[in-house]
């Protein structure tokens, strides 16, 4: 008993909390600027903003059911306006939500070093999901997987990935 | 208890996958009306997702767009001097050129009447503007601000002044979704330009076209267009959709071969578009004109370059004119208050009696009489000048 307190105050501690704004801009913004981006230059497509701010409130909370909430919330809201069947990224960034809370609460994610592989490894991770959705859930067969443009699109999002979350980690409510 | 304590977020997230992929479920059922390929009640999220979205991207295309005219006006003063030069250049290439195929196509026109074949041209179209896209490489929809309030409904075909862009999709009051043909879930019927093949293109993941439905053939190679069929009954017939880019054994489907097209419109760069709202059997009133005109065009020049000289040489003007012509190899037309020279005949090589001249003057002829031209007298060939 006197060990699960301990691990409580600590998880406690180590929680990041934000503000209802930030909670609700942050995301909506992102899926905005994913649908305008490639607007401006075609080959922003590749990035995945949304994929990126669920990975950072996931890590950041280190609650797998906030996590897995944030992430589905911010994929469905990804599939309303991409036009593509509603669930398929709300699947995907649920998962990574989830799993993102998990190792978050396990290993030190205020490290830069540490967030670039976390995100570089998610990112391959929500590729072979979609492509399991796509391909195994709605039998698709034409989808393949391009797994040097996958990488490619993992180490666009790495890149991103390191700024943005500097940027956000002003945005926290720290206790 | 316990068990649901100490599997609390696993046992959330597979509720959530569940509730996710029973909706997905129910979304990928056959629609029951192929112009709304999603359901009402997906229809309406979108709808609602659309209408708050579209505000933004309103306010954002029109910032973004007025900084790109006002710097696009500065660079094009500096060019157009010469950029005028170049069209006036191009548009009279463009007359010679249409005023050769008006001929064709009039005569196609006379074919397809005979055979009782009903075509459908362009006829009223709606201009709109684009203000959104997708944002995702595994769908390539377009936002424009035009939509039912407008006449769109879905299935209508989108173009440019390039080529075919794609369809409409899902169509909300004030704007729309254009299905792009590089989409994977887009399909048009198709026809190679010179081999006559019909086929039906589609999008690839990569946001690339293709025809995948051929047969290696030795007649298709790169370089040829691609037109629409009008077989799929979205796009007229005969707009432009792009060129064979290559050709290769297509590994998935064996012994297909997927012939690869770029498309005659920059899908990644569309800014204003055309929405086809009706097709008629003929041609606008606009295109008939310019048909005629051009047909008139290329009937005076083909009259020019086969018909002999009608100007007398022996006229001291007609011989300057007919002299310049032949200097500088090019028809010159008489003065409009010039008196026209009567148009004569070449001379006769093997004259008979029913060559010109060879007849007597009427006033000569005697009813019942011997009317012959007297024997051994050669006919002699009209002289200008001589039935005055």
């Amino acid at each position: 008993m006197m060990v699960t307190r301990s691990y409580m105050s600590r998880r406690e501690v180590e929680q990041q909390r934000f503000s209802i704004p930030v909670t609700v801009l942050v995301p909506v913004g992102a899926v905005l600027l994913q649908v305008l981006l490639p607007r401006v230059f075609a080959g922003l497509a590749i990035l995945d903003l949304p994929f990126v701010v669920t990975l950072f409130f996931a890590i950041s909370r280190r609650s797998p059911i906030v996590g897995t909430a944030t992430g589905a919330a911010i994929g469905l809201l990804q599939d309303v306006l991409t036009g593509q069947p509603i669930g398929v990224n709300g699947m995907a960034k649920a998962v990574i939500g989830y799993a993102g809370a998990s190792l978050g609460s396990r290993i030190d994610v205020e490290n830069t070093t540490t967030r670039a592989l976390l995100a570089f490894g998610f990112s391959l991770v929500q590729s072979i999901l979609l492509y399991l959705i796509e391909r195994r859930l709605l039998g698709i067969r034409a989808f393949h997987v391009l797994w040097l443009h996958e990488l490619l699109r993992a180490t666009a999002n790495t890149v991103l990935a390191v700024p943005v979350y500097l940027l956000l980690d002003y945005t926290k409510h720290r206790e | 208890m316990d068990f649901l304590t100490q599997y609390k977020n696993a046992l959330f997230l597979i509720g959530v996958l569940l509730s996710l992929a029973i909706a997905l479920a129910v979304q990928v059922r056959s629609p029951l009306d192929e112009a709304q390929p999603d359901g009402p009640s997906v229809r309406l999220i979108r709808m609602w997702a659309m209408t708050a979205v579209t505000p933004l991207e309103r306010v954002t295309h029109a910032i973004g767009s007025g900084t790109g005219r006002a710097w696009s006006a500065y660079i094009d003063l500096r060019h157009v001097r010469q950029q005028n030069k170049d069209l006036q250049q191009q548009l009279a290439r463009v007359r010679i050129e249409a005023a050769a195929i008006a001929e064709d196509a009039l005569q196609g026109r006379r074919l397809q009447a005979m055979l009782g074949f009903r075509e459908s041209y362009v006829g009223s179209t709606v201009a709109a503007q684009v203000i959104g896209a997708s944002g995702s490489e595994q769908s390539h929809i377009l936002t424009i601000d035009k939509g039912t309030r407008d006449g769109l409904r879905p299935d209508m075909a989108v173009i440019t002044q390039n080529g075919v862009v794609g369809k409409l999709r899902d169509v909300f009051p004030t704007t729309a979704e254009v299905l792009e043909i590089n989409d994977q879930s887009s399909g048009a019927g198709v026809l190679l330009a010179s081999t006559r093949i019909r086929a039906i293109l589609r999008g690839t993941l990569t946001g690339r076209v293709q025809i995948g439905s051929l047969t290696a053939d030795s007649r298709i190679q790169p370089g040829e267009q691609v037109l629409t069929s009008g077989g799929d009954q979205v796009y007229p017939r005969g707009l432009q959709v792009g060129v064979v880019e290559s050709i290769a054994p297509d590994p998935d489907h064996q012994p297909y071969t997927a012939i690869r097209v770029k498309t005659a419109v920059d899908l990644d760069r569309v800014e204003e578009v055309l929405v086809i709202t009706g097709t008629q059997p003929d041609l606008t009133a606009g295109a008939q004109q310019d048909l005629t005109a051009a047909a008139a065009q290329h009937a005076a020049d083909l009259s020019a370059e086969r018909l002999p000289g009608i100007y007398d040489e022996q006229t001291p003007g007609a011989t300057g004119a007919s002299g310049a012509t032949a200097a500088t190899g090019a028809a010159t037309p008489p003065a409009v208050n010039a008196t026209p020279a009567l148009p004569h005949p070449l001379p006769v090589v093997h004259p008979d009696r029913f060559s010109s001249g060879s007849t007597a003057p009427a006033s000569d002829l005697k009813p019942g009489g011997a009317n012959s031209a007297p024997s051994g007298q050669q006919p002699q060939p009209p002289q200008p000048g001589a039935a005055q």
